[in-house]
C-alpha cells in the first residue's frame, strides 16, 4: 500500500497463532508510530508472543509489566521520557482483560492526569492468553471456556468510560482495516496528552473460526454495527467511512454470530438483546456525530 | 543493574521458523494477480513483499492472504509430508 511504510518493526515472526488479528493490528501501529516509540505491555497474548528470553522478535523498546501496571508505568515512563527533553513515543498495548477489568484503575489514573502517552487496547473479547475464559469484554451470549453455556451479562462499555475522562483525542478501529488504524495511531500520536484507541482484534482459537476469516470477520463487526468505528478529536465526534456506509443499512448481527463457534448455542433472545442495543448504540452514535446531544 | 534485569535482544526467528505450522501453503498464480497489494498489507505476519513474494520459511499458513485476494490469485494447497 503506497501510503504505509515499508518498514517491519516485528521480525519474522513471532509465535501468535495463525490468523492472529492482533498481530496484524501491531504491524501497522508501529509503522505508524516508528522507531522512536516505546511499547508497554501487560501479560497478555503479546507479552508471550515476543519470543523466548533472551531473543524477541520485536525490534522496538518493549516493557512487559505486571498486569494491572500498564497506564501506571506508561505514565511514570512518559513523564521521565518528557523532563529529559524527549518526544519518544510511549504506546501502551493491552489486551481487554488487562484493560476492562484488571488494568481499569491505571488506566483512569494516567487519563485524569493527563499522561502524555497513546494507550491501545486490543479487544478479543476474553483473557486468550490463558485459554479464553470470559473478561468484562466478552459479549452476552458468547461461550468462553468458564461460560460454556454462553455469557450472561453483557459487554462493559469500555468506551463510555474513556470518553467520562474527555481525552483530547480517543477512537475505534478494527484489525480488518489497517489503513484506517495507521491513521488513527498517527492521528492519536500527534496529538499531546492521553490519547485512546479500541481496537476490534477478532481470535480465531478464541471465538473458533477458520483462521484464514480473520479479516471477513472484523468486516462482518462492523458492517452489521456490533463494532462502529469512529473518532472522538477534542470532544468532536465523526464517524469513519466503514461505519458511515455500514450504517446506512446494516446487516443482521446473525451474519456476524453464526460464522463463530463461540455463538453456536446463543438463544433467540440473546440475539433480540443484541440488535436492540447495536440499533441503540448506531443511534446514539449518529445523533453525536449529527451534533444533536 | 543492568545485568540484573532480563533484557531480550532483537533477532530474526526468536520464535523459530514458523513456516513448520503450515499444513496448507499460499501459491500465487501470477497470471491472475494484478499487484494490488492486499495480501501483503493483510498478512499477520509480514511474510508477502512488494511483489508477492511469500517467505514460506516463516509463512504460517492462516490463509488470510488467499481469502482476501479480490483476484482470487492466491490458492492454498497443501503441504506434503
Ligand atoms: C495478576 C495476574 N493475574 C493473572 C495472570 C495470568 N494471565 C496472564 S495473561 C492473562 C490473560 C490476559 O487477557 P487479555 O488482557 O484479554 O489479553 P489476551 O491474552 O487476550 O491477549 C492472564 C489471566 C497474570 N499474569 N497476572
Ligand atoms: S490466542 Fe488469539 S490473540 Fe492470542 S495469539 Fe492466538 S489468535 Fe492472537
Ligand atoms: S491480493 Fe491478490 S491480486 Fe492483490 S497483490 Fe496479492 S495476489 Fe495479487
Ligand atoms: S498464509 Fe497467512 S502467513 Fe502465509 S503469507 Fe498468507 S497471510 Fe501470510
Ligand atoms: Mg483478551
Amino acid at each position: 500500500m503506497a501510503n504505509i511504510p515499508q518498514e517491519e518493526y516485528i521480525f519474522k515472526t513471532t509465535s501468535a497463532c495463525a490468523g492472529c488479528s492482533s498481530s496484524l493490528c501491531l504491524r501497522h501501529i508501529l509503522k505508524a508510530a516508528g522507531p522512536d516509540s516505546v511499547l508497554v505491555v501487560p501479560a497478555c497474548c503479546t507479552s508471550v508472543i515476543q519470543g523466548i528470553y533472551p531473543n524477541t522478535a520485536f525490534n522496538i523498546p518493549v516493557y512487559n509489566v505486571a498486569f494491572a501496571a500498564a497506564a501506571a508505568v506508561a505514565s511514570g515512563m512518559s513523564t521521565a521520557l518528557r523532563a529529559a527533553g524527549r518526544k519518544t513515543n510511549v504506546i501502551c498495548y493491552a489486551g481487554d482483560g488487562g484493560t476492562v477489568d484488571i488494568g481499569i484503575q491505571a488506566l483512569s489514573g494516567a487519563l485524569e492526569r493527563g499522561t502524555d502517552f497513546l494507550y491501545i487496547c486490543y479487544d478479543n473479547e476474553a483473557y486468550s492468553n490463558t485459554g479464553m475464559q470470559r473478561s468484562g469484554g466478552t459479549p452476552l451470549g458468547a461461550a468462553t471456556t468458564t461460560t460454556p453455556g454462553g455469557k450472561t451479562e453483557g459487554k462493559k462499555d469500555l468506551d463510555l468510560i474513556v470518553e467520562a475522562h474527555d481525552p483530547p483525542y480517543m477512537a475505534t478501529a478494527c484489525s480488518a482495516y489497517p489503513i484506517d488504524l495507521y491513521k488513527k495511531v498517527e492521528k492519536a500520536l500527534s496529538i499531546e496528552g492521553p490519547t485512546f484507541i479500541h481496537i476490534l482484534a477478532p481470535c480465531p482459537p478464541g471465538w473458533r473460526y477458520p483462521a484464514d476469516k480473520t479479516v471477513e470477520m472484523g468486516k462482518l463487526a462492523v458492517r452489521t454495527g456490533m463494532w462502529i468505528l469512529y473518532e472522538r478529536e477534542h470532544g468532536q465526534l465523526s464517524i469513519s467511512g466503514p461505519s458511515k456506509n455500514a450504517m446506512r443499512k446494516p446487516l443482521p448481527i446473525e451474519e456476524y454470530l453464526e460464522k463463530q463457534g463461540r455463538f453456536k448455542n446463543i438463544d433467540q433472545r440473546s440475539i433480540t438483546v443484541l440488535q436492540q442495543q447495536v440499533e441503540r448504540h448506531m443511534a446514539r452514535i449518529a445523533r453525536e456525530a449529527e451534533g444533536i446531544c | 543493574m543492568s545485568e540484573r534485569l532480563a533484557i531480550s535482544k532483537p533477532v530474526k526467528a526468536a520464535c523459530g521458523k514458523t513456516g513448520t505450522w503450515r499444513t496448507f501453503r499460499p501459491v500465487v498464480d501470477r497470471e491472475q494477480c494484478n499487484a494490488c497489494g492486499l495480501c501483503a498489507m493483510y498478512c499477520p505476519d509480514g511474510c508477502i513483499d512488494d511483489d508477492q513474494n511469500i517467505d514460506l520459511e516463516f509463512c504460517k499458513g492462516c490463509g488470510i492472504c488467499a481469502n482476501e485476494c479480490p483476484k482470487k490469485a492466491i490458492e492454498m494447497v497443501r503441504e506434503e509430508d
